[in-house]
């Protein structure tokens, strides 16, 4: 880059430094985020209860104070001053060690709790132990590391949320969705699943749909749900119909927002916590194209993994249930073609070359696999072990993608990388956005100045600007339909909406304003 | 047959938008020169950059392959002269360039009024990228630029005013007019935003000029003088946004006719068959419609590009832009224009106006009184769909039909909170 940039950077002041109010905040905010790294670092402490409580308490205190008092002398409106210039929010030093820190907190969580205390032996210690008495009072039990962690993710969510709904206060659509995914946080991620465990019931989070929820027909769950009577049944139908019926109409009316910025927690916490980070995304078409593949791969790859789960699970005998391993297969397959078949006979037109030579692929690689192990008659589907492709997938895409790359990494790459790259629910929900669904970004005519704020801030690393400053609308798989786009646009360009489906994806060649022959001339012939 | 070969001096959003459309209806060859940048940039987002809200490279609406990908060459250099008669331009280094088709469009550079001073160390105008860094080392940060006097209220001023502002420098905003862009907005809308510069810390003063600007021994600002008051006010940086002007210094020494502007027919023609100019620094005429002969915006600029590149191409096409309509961001309140609203009332015309209480929303409407016709519309803090009110303004309509259908118009996020109706009722108190 031309030694402007650097300059730019090195002598541009950080807005205003911290006023005293907020220092002390960020005292009382650091003071309980350090009684969790002592427990972390194994320090016992005596009442359990209260030092809980205080480290809970004074990190909701000293955030919600800072961001109280760092928003309550600024008039409402657009607050990015400086945000390329601090440390923390434009990959400086501070940024690294977040990163980092929260890397190491992933990589334990995931591979060795029992660094976090876990004890499957005799009772928890270290920061797991902390959580002993609150889990005891939700669920009943002692505390692992996945309450830690949920415990820590919805306080997260409440607390930079809280923030979030400050610093865009002058925005209901903001403020709303923020209350949204508050809610099915606590209530549908963390509360119900814990209180259906304490009653003895499977866990289920309402929330969470496969293929997200890639875990959803692996063998102990269904066994859970088989087991459990007609609350197991309800559950397993609701997790069936939130695929296939739920969420294909909602998306149809609303786009995928409903989803990724309304009621998923990945998007809540990205949304929260992860704020500061979203003008960090990639917006390079190299980006786009990296993201197309991978997250299309990692949708093959869950896919596959389910079929080969669901149908080692299942049995080969039709007097014992009608639905064996053949009947399965058979119309996955079907199925599969069906969708494939119904795609490329209505939206030719609209799917771009490449998606369609990827689409094609992809569904030839999955009927194939299925035809070769059928035919061998193999125990094995697919080559390996069901639970083996289970466990792989976890390990890659569940653990290693979405948590210590999709989380530990938002001060580097931004608070979305899980969701544009490797979210499979994404990728579905993206498909039918594209396709079939009334949503769309309006661009308001001849408005635009290119001036760029809307690409930066995209926190999917959609180039708006390139379609806005043609006055064509914004209709991409990828947009979760935050609406930090059209809020930070500076001359009122855009728009989210749901509206008919007749020239929702639109082209324009001439400025809107400019001789209306010349408009209609080139206009039309385009359409 | 030698490839045709179009130059075009500048490469600001009209510049580039002829080559982007010549490209898209030919085959010849296109040269895009600037002194000023390598690349395009939006000129309207420099502020972001000091403000910290982009870098650099994100002001680019193209990558930097897109050039090369179109057949768009691309050259930093400084054109110092224009030779009509045998078709070439002179560049700086010396070298000369033949064209077979030239088009101007080299924008515009800060006016100024021959104060005492103005060319004095922290006195700047803002507009190229070279300002944006000059004001990088003028006013880094409060330490060293401990108060800084805007002169001139209009949209540059005010985003200079915002700018310097999140950096926590003290700014004194010196206005002419009695109210902030009162030579443009109506006496209520400009209050209001008065009120809301205010708000922002600025120390506005109405109706005050700028006598002098006073310097210390090494030729730096150190204070300005006021004409009205006399009183003199301690500053490290003048900011001088008294307005542009067409930016001509090349065509001195030819034979293209200039006016204030380059001076074009309807098909943006100079007085010479293949020399066009377009953008900020062309002057028309004859005059459209009732706009100015100078238009120094963005989509004009952007629509004149549209316009040359198709005559360019062989097919001659006049200037014919269709209804006026602008945006502005002052502080933290958008700002929208539609058609026609004076800053003072015009004979036969009425103005309506309606503000919220919370003093970040108003409307003001113009209609004709005689036939009822609407005119123009200024919203602030309220977003209007374009095309909608383009319609009403292309066919016709009575400020009846415009005041009930209001909410048709409405391009406000969704759940926000609506004020049509409210609208509605002082319009018809008003009546
Ligand atoms: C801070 C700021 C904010 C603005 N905000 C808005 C806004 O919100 N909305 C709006 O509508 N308008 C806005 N404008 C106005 C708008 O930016 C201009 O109208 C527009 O950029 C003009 O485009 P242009 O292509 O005519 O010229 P320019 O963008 O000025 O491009 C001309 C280029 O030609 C180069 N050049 C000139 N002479 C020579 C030469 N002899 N040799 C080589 N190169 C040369 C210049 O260096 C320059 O790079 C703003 C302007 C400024 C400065
Ligand atoms: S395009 Fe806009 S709404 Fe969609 S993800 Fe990007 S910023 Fe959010
Ligand atoms: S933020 Fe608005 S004006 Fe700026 S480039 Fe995007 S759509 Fe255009």
């Amino acid at each position: 880059m031309s030694k402007f940039e650097r300059n730019m950077a090195m002598t541009g002041e950080k807005p205003a430094a911290l006023s005293k109010a907020q220092k002390i905040f960020s005292a009382i905010g650091i003071t309980g985020l350090f009684i969790l790294i002592l427990a972390i670092a194994n320090v016992n402490f005596p009442n359990k209860t209260l030092f809980l409580s205080l480290s809970l308490g004074l990190m909701t205190l000293g955030t919600v104070g800072f961001s109280y008092d760092l928003y309550k002398s600024k008039q409402p409106g657009i607050k990015n001053d400086g945000v390329w210039f601090k440390s923390m929010t434009s990959r400086g030093l501070y940024a690294w060690i977040t990163a980092l820190a929260l890397t190491m907190f992933y990589v334990a969580l995931y591979w060795y709790p029992e660094y976090l205390g876990l004890n499957s032996e005799g009772a928890n210690t270290g920061i797991i132990s902390l959580f002993d008495p609150l889990s005891r009072l939700i669920n009943g039990g002692p505390a692992s590391q996945w309450f830690v962690y949920g415990t820590l993710y919805t306080l997260a969510i409440f607390i930079f949320g809280y923030k979030f709904i400050k610093k865009y206060r002058h925005n209901r659509y903001e403020v709303l969705r923020t209350f949204s995914v508050m809610f099915f946080q606590l209530g549908f991620a963390f509360l119900i699943p814990e209180i259906l465990m304490r009653l003895n019931q499977p866990y289920f989070n309402p929330a969470n749909i496969w293929p997200l929820n890639y875990d959803l027909f692996a063998g102990y769950k269904l066994d859970s749900f088989f087991s459990a009577g007609s609350i197991g049944l309800i559950m397993f139908t609701f997790g069936i119909l939130s695929i296939f019926v739920i969420s294909p109409i909602l998306t149809y009316k609303y786009g995928k927002r409903w989803y990724c910025s309304w009621v998923c927690g990945c998007g809540g916490l990205a949304e929260t916590a992860g704020d500061p980070y979203r003008h960090l995304s990639d917006k390079s078409v190299f980006a786009w194209k990296v993201e197309r593949w991978v997250i299309h791969s990692v949708l093959v790859f869950v896919t596959v993994m389910t079929i080969a789960v669901i149908y080692s699970y299942l049995g080969q005998n039709p007097d014992e249930f009608w639905f064996t391993k053949d009947v399965f297969l058979w119309s996955s397959a079907g199925f599969l073609s069906l969708v494939f078949g119904l795609l490329m006979y209505f939206k030719k037109e609209e799917l771009a070359k490449d998606a369609k030579y990827a689409g094609a692929g992809y569904l030839i690689v999955i009927l194939s696999m299925i035809c070769i192990n059928y035919f061998n008659y193999n125990q094995d589907i697919f080559l390996f072990p069901a639970h083996k492709l289970r466990e792989t997938y976890g390990f890659l895409i569940g653990a290693a993608f979405s948590g210590v790359i999709g989380v530990g990494f938002y001060p580097i790459f931004g608070n979305r990388v899980w969701c544009r790259f490797g979210c499979p629910m994404a990728a579905v929900l993206g498909m039918q956005q594209r396709l079939f669904s009334k949503f769309r970004i309006t661009t308001n005519g001849g408005q635009c100045i290119s001036c760029g704020n809307c690409s930066t801030y995209c926190e999917m690393g959609i180039d708006v600007r390139a379609y806005a400053q043609k006055g064509e609308n914004i209709v991409r798989s990828s947009c979760v339909g935050c609406g930090i786009c059209a809020s930070v646009c500076p001359r009122g360009v855009l728009k989210l909406e749901n509206d008919s489906l007749d020239n929702r994806i639109n082209q324009k060649e001439i400025t809107t304003g400019n001789d209306i022959d010349l408009m209609e001339f080139f206009n039309e012939k385009t359409k | 047959m030698v490839q045709e070969h179009v130059i075009i001096i500048g490469n600001g959003i009209a510049g580039v938008t002829a080559a982007r459309h010549i490209r898209k209806l030919s085959d010849k060859r296109i040269t895009i020169i600037s002194s000023e940048s390598e690349y395009f940039f939006s000129r309207t987002a420099l502020m972001y950059v000091y403000m910290g809200h982009m870098k650099w490279n994100h002001l680019k609406p193209y990558e930097d392959q897109f050039w090369k990908k179109n057949r768009i060459n691309l050259l930093k250099a400084y054109v110092t002269e224009i030779s009509p008669e045998d078709k070439s331009i002179k560049l700086e280094d010396g070298r000369h360039l033949q064209y077979t088709d030239l088009i101007i469009a080299t924008g515009s550079e800060p006016q100024k009024f021959g104060w005492k001073g103005q060319e004095a160390h922290g006195v700047q105008g803002l507009y190229s990228k070279q300002d944006l860094e000059l004001l990088e080392k003028n006013a880094p940060h409060n330490r060293a630029c401990k108060r800084a006097i805007i002169v001139g209220g209009g949209l540059i001023g005010i985003e200079l005013a915002e700018m310097l502002s999140t950096r926590d420098i003290p700014v004194t905003f010196l206005v002419r007019e009695k109210h902030f862009w009162n030579n443009v907005l109506p006496k209520h809308d400009a209050q209001l935003i008065d009120e809301h510069i205010k708000k922002h810390q600025i120390d506005l003063r109405l109706k005050i000029n700028l006598d002098e600007i006073l310097t210390d021994e090494n030729g730096k600002v150190r204070a300005v003088k006021i004409k009205e008051t006399g009183e003199t006010i301690q500053c490290d940086l003048v900011g001088l946004t008294t307005g542009v002007k067409p930016r001509l210094e090349m065509l001195s020494q030819t034979s293209i006719e200039t006016n204030r502007g380059v001076l074009v027919n309807p098909y943006l023609k100079t007085n010479y068959d293949n020399i066009y100019a377009i953008g900020d620094c062309a002057e028309h005429r004859e005059a459209i419609q009732n706009r100015p002969s100078i238009e120094a915006v963005w989509y004009t600029g952007k629509m004149m590009g549209e316009t040359v590149a198709q005559t360019i191409c062989g097919k001659p096409m006049t200037y014919n832009p269709g209804h006026w309509f602008n945006s502005a961001k002052f502080f933290d309140i958008e700002y929208q224009t539609y058609g026609w609203v004076y800053p003072t009332e015009i004979e036969n015309h009425k103005q309506l106006h309606w503000s919220h209480s919370d003093g970040t929303k108003a409307m003001t409407v113009n209609f004709n009184k005689e036939n009822d016709k609407f005119v123009g519309i200024n919203t602030f803090g309220i977003r209007l769909r374009h095309e909608v009110v383009n319609g009403w303004l292309e066919q016709n309509k009575t400020i009846l039909e415009v005041m009930k259908n209001l909410k048709q118009a409405n391009f406000d996020p969704e759940f926000y909170q609506s004020h049509e109706k409210d609208i509605f009722k002082s319009y018809q108190k008003h009546l």
